[in-house]
């Protein structure tokens, strides 16, 4: 009894460390949960984009779900995913709002003009300030809010059909239910 | 050689200058050193293991002027730690508070302890009794002649 103890109570501390490094190997230390999921989302009135004189703001879309995807031209991600935002845009389900932060007004206009342009509006934060409201601390992340304006749920990389897929609709189909 | 001396030292000195933060410092020393004490315990979330006082992203820059800001708005350390864990998640905080999801975390060290004193106090004692029952039992170890 006391031998198989001796053998036993070490297996298992090396076991329990196991798991738990084994559980490690697959989590990306690089997605961090946003505390802001379930919460309102953070409120903004900026610049447009493409026209100063004109705001752009967190209430644009109020009473209805949308998306706020937040990009830069330096974002390689972003050139990575933008195909998939246009596939998203063309379904035409819901709004999407570009949050183009950290970045250049001309640079960002020849972007559109050149890959094309899923956004419904953009607004234009390069200091970064309502980014990081929002808690975004590398572009491209994506945001799904809710017709009661809180935060669904957020993507923290590129955007592909099969997470739009998995990810978005399912919620979106919930939010919009009975 | 003395020269070298010399030049070494200053050398050494200067490293303090090379600090990441290019914005002024606080007119009031005290609250410069507020100022440093938080930013070191911010982590910088895009180069996850510097402070947003070590790292130059521009990120943590702009975490830098965030806290500056809110210093000079008046608000306290305990509001811009929860200014940045609401928008960040206490992964910002290189000293996460005591929670349900980190209890473990900051009890470990005590419990390991703990368990380490447990594990050499059976051992003393059953040596102990071992050594009162039968002292030659000890010797096991030694040279069997």
């Amino acid at each position: 009894m006391k031998g198989a103890l001796r053998f036993l109570l070490p297996a298992a501390a090396f076991l329990v460390l196991a798991v738990f490094l084994y559980i490690g190997l697959f989590q990306d230390p690089g997605r961090i949960e946003s505390p802001l999921i379930g919460k309102a989302a953070p409120a903004f009135s900026l610049e447009s984009l493409g026209d100063p004189a004109w705001k752009v703001g967190s209430d644009d879309f109020a009473g209805k779900p949308w998306l706020l995807n937040v990009w830069a031209t330096w974002c390689a991600g972003c050139r990575d995913e933008h195909d998939a935002l246009l596939a998203i845009a063309r379904e035409n389900r819901l709004p999407m709002m570009g949050l183009n932060s950290w970045d250049d007004r001309a640079l960002a206009l020849q972007w559109l003009t050149e890959l094309g342009n899923p956004y419904v509006s953009v607004a234009f934060d390069p200091e970064g300030r309502t980014a990081i409201d929002w808690g975004v601390y590398g572009a491209p992340e994506t945001f799904l809010i809710g017709a009661d304006g809180r935060v669904l749920h957020k993507l923290i990389g590129p955007m592909t059909p099969e997470i739009w897929q998995r990810d978005f609709l399912p919620l979106l189909a919930a939010g919009s239910g009975p | 050689m003395r020269r070298l001396a010399l030049l070494a030292a200053l050398w050494l000195a200067a490293g303090p200058a090379h600090a990441i933060d290019s914005g002024p410092a606080f007119a009031d020393p005290a609250q410069q050193e507020r100022y440093e004490v938080l930013i070191q315990e911010l982590r910088c979330l895009v180069c996850q293991n510097q402070s947003i006082a070590d790292s130059n992203a521009t990120l943590a820059s702009d975490l830098r002027r965030e806290v500056r800001e809110l210093m000079e708005a008046g608000r306290t350390d305990a509001e811009i730690r929860s200014y940045m864990t609401d928008r960040y998640g206490d992964f910002v905080l290189y000293r996460p508070p005591f929670s349900a999801r980190t209890w473990l975390l900051w009890a470990a060290p005590g419990l390991l302890l703990i368990g380490g004193l447990a594990a050499a106090i059976v051992v003393v004692l059953r040596r102990a009794r071992v050594a009162r029952n039968n002292p030659a039992s000890l010797d096991e170890d030694a040279d069997p002649s």
